[in-house]
């Protein structure tokens, strides 16, 4: 039960649009929604504009991949909170504290500690060694084929699980707030996202996240002065309503089952901080600014959007227990606390109809689409600079492919990738697909991050020990979820789960971080000695930003 | 992504400039110690919840719906982003300084 409830959080509260069983079977197709409609017409028509204007721009990889490095750090704040503040973050995390109070406020923290220790490990050393990928880092001194093929596939792995996480959520949502198909829903996502990638790039991508980050602030400020404006901006008095008419009265205030046990919580916060760490096209933002300056500034800005927006959130979830749970208009067949109309992920939705009618509610489930859209693109564009760049360019061609040929090959690659999405997204339409991101987290944690902090700081590190450390955290983190009970179980219908946790990270991580550690030590070849003398150019280059990528002329 | 000569030239040269090592460890102990500071609150702040969750329901005063654990995140959210803020203030402004000179100085001698 445990279990499957941090599954079930874990999925919704990921930044990714993974609803969890109970979502994804009580969604029911809606009436065309036409203010919804209406407002995300206006988004897409701004958004194509701007791949028209963006798509005049892209002419070098450089252009493609991190928009010419010329996003300034405010600019790149908000893109990276548009990138990170997904659909599920709104719907998921104001339905979690609309239940079980407290507890919701708990899990976003844990989504928000990650940033700080970004900035102060990672920021101005991924900015001063990184061009494209972040595999431009983890091979600086090390053999380009190998950890460069092995840090695309853990990219792609992660990137494929988290597309198909988010497109299946997107089906499931789009068709319940506009009405539509969720076939349909799929191929109008799958071709957005193919257009904006494959046309504009990283500029439109970026400034596709930056619209839509706007427009998450401004909708969810906006309903949440509205709905506070009804106990006269009191959060005592507001408080005092919620606990007096929720079921779990007293208990809203106390933790519940979120966190049952230590060692649930130390993986769930592991794999959380540390996913986030290690998510490649979060990585990548920090390549598209001019310098460790802007890069530094970024994670400011970003961190800011996130701990206010979190903090939105709380407000909505709490005044939503009185404003929707107390409405009859929001339960089916009018019962109040019964079922709540299109399931639990729709509490947002409904507070915003409340408090602002049915322009208010189009423009929220705008929002959410829009937060859809960037999201995907943001995975596309990752997974296409880890083909091209990493595979076609650096591995297979041994770096004598030009600009031109490797362009194509991401262009071809990103088509590539919006169509596996859709497959695979229609494929999964009615499979639970919450273990999805919990694999995309642990991977990230367990194989990119361990290599990538590594070789920004230990001198030690060898071609060997990189290879080993991340395919056995790749290894690890798969077969453990593969094992716990969101696979094992809920997938494959055994009795009992082999593995108890749902997060992997406390156990994946540690062991890449020490088999890297073990095989490095032990490796004495020559090619192990000449990249431990690497390190010296590769620090001061990390330390100072000398010699780092310059932003092209623009 | 191999340097050039003239590149690891500077690279040697910045290396050994004592300032450069006073940069980094200073700027790598203030960035550790803010991590410190970050990661014991918040797993502090998740052992609590798992091992004494009634602590988190307290309220701070008779009456009022502001409990220690809604208080003790707040806190944590402006916090966080208060050292943020303090770490890119002190390395955009004072490290930065000392970095572009210590390049500076490289960059010159070596021509």
């Amino acid at each position: 039960m445990l279990a499957r409830l941090n599954l079930a959080l874990l999925g919704l509260l990921a930044p990714v649009l993974a609803f969890a069983g109970d979502a994804i079977s009580a969604t029911e197709k809606q009436p065309l929604n036409l203010h919804a409609i209406g407002m995300f017409v206006l988004f897409v028509s701004m958004t194509l504009g701007i791949t028209y204007w963006a798509a005049g721009r892209t002419k070098s990889a450089a252009d493609f991949y991190t928009a010419g490095g010329g996003i300034t750090g405010f600019q790149n704040g908000l893109a990276i909170a548009g990138d990170y503040m997904s659909a599920a973050t709104l719907l998921g995390l104001t339905a979690l504290v609309y239940t079980k109070g407290v507890d919701g406020y708990i899990y976003m923290i844990a989504f928000f500690a990650g940033w700080p220790i970004i900035l102060f490990l990672m920021a101005e050393r991924l900015r001063n060694l990184g061009k494209f990928t972040f595999a431009d880092i983890t091979s600086y001194r090390l053999n380009q084929s190998k950890v460069r093929t092995m840090a695309a596939v853990s990219s792609l792995t992660v990137v494929c699980f988290y597309l198909v996480a988010q497109m299946v959520g997107a089906g499931q949502l789009i068709k319940l707030l506009f009405g539509l198909d969720y076939n349909i829903a799929l191929f109008v996502v799958g071709a957005l996202m193919m257009v904006y990638v494959t046309f504009g790039g990283m500029v439109a991508t970026t400034w596709v996240q930056i619209i839509k980050a706007c427009m998450l602030l401004a909708g969810g400020t906006l309903v949440a002065v509205l709905a506070m404006s009804q106990f006269g901006f009191s959060f005592e008095k507001m408080m005092g309503q919620a606990v007096s008419l929720h079921s779990l009265g007293e208990k809203l205030l106390f933790p519940g089952t979120l966190l049952p046990d230590p060692i649930t919580a130390l993986s769930l916060g592991l794999g959380l901080m540390f996913g986030t760490a290690g998510l490649p096209h979060i990585l990548m933002r920090f390549f598209t600014v001019t310098n460790a300056k802007e890069a530094r500034k970024s994670v400011l800005y970003a961190s800011g959007f996130v701990a206010y927006f979190f903090n939105v959130i709380l407000l909505m979830g709490f005044a939503a227990i009185i404003i929707v749970g107390q409405n009859p208009e929001f339960f089916e067949g009018g019962q109040i606390g019964g079922k709540v109309i299109g399931g639990g992920n729709m509490i947002a939705m409904h507070l915003a109809k409340a408090v602002g009618g049915n322009l208010l509610l189009g423009f929220l489930s705008a929002v959410a689409f829009a937060t859809i859209l960037a999201v995907v693109s943001g995975l596309a564009l990752a997974g296409a600079a880890a083909i091209s760049h990493d595979i076609y360019a650096r591995v297979i061609r041994k770096g004598k492919a030009t600009e031109t040929e490797e362009l194509r090959v991401s262009r071809f690659a990103s088509v590539g990738l919006g169509l596996v999405a859709i497959v695979l997204g229609i494929a999964f339409e009615k499979m639970n697909v919450a273990f999805m991101v919990a694999l995309a987290f642990g991977i990230a944690a367990s194989a990119n991050f361990p290599v990538l902090i590594l070789s920004m700081y230990w001198k030690g590190l060898t071609t060997r020990g990189a290879v080993a450390g991340g395919y056995a955290g790749l290894v690890a983190a798969v077969l453990l979820v593969v094992f716990s009970k969101s696979v094992w179980v809920t997938v494959l219908g055994n009795a009992q789960a082999l593995f108890p946790y749902d997060q992997p990270a406390l156990f994946s991580m540690p062991l890449a971080f020490l088999v890297t550690f073990i095989v490095s030590k032990l490796d004495n070849s020559a090619e192990a000695q000449a990249e431990r003398a690497g390190f010296e150019d590769q620090y001061v280059r990390a330390q100072t930003g000398f010699g780092a990528a310059e932003a092209s002329a623009h | 992504m191999s340097s050039t000569s003239s590149q690891s030239a500077v690279y040697a040269r910045i290396r050994k400039n004592p300032r450069f090592t006073e940069l980094v460890s200073r700027r790598q102990g203030f960035a550790t110690l803010l991590s410190v500071i970050v990661l014991t609150i918040f797993y502090g702040f998740f052992m609590v919840v798992a091992f004494n969750p009634n602590l988190i329901g307290q309220r701070l005063s008779e009456g009022s719906y502001v409990t220690v654990g809604i208080a003790a995140e707040l806190f944590m959210f402006i916090f966080f982003w208060g050292l943020t803020a303090v770490y890119v203030k002190r390395a955009n402004g004072e490290f930065d300084e000392i970095t572009s000179e210590i390049v500076r100085d490289a960059a010159k001698e070596v021509k």
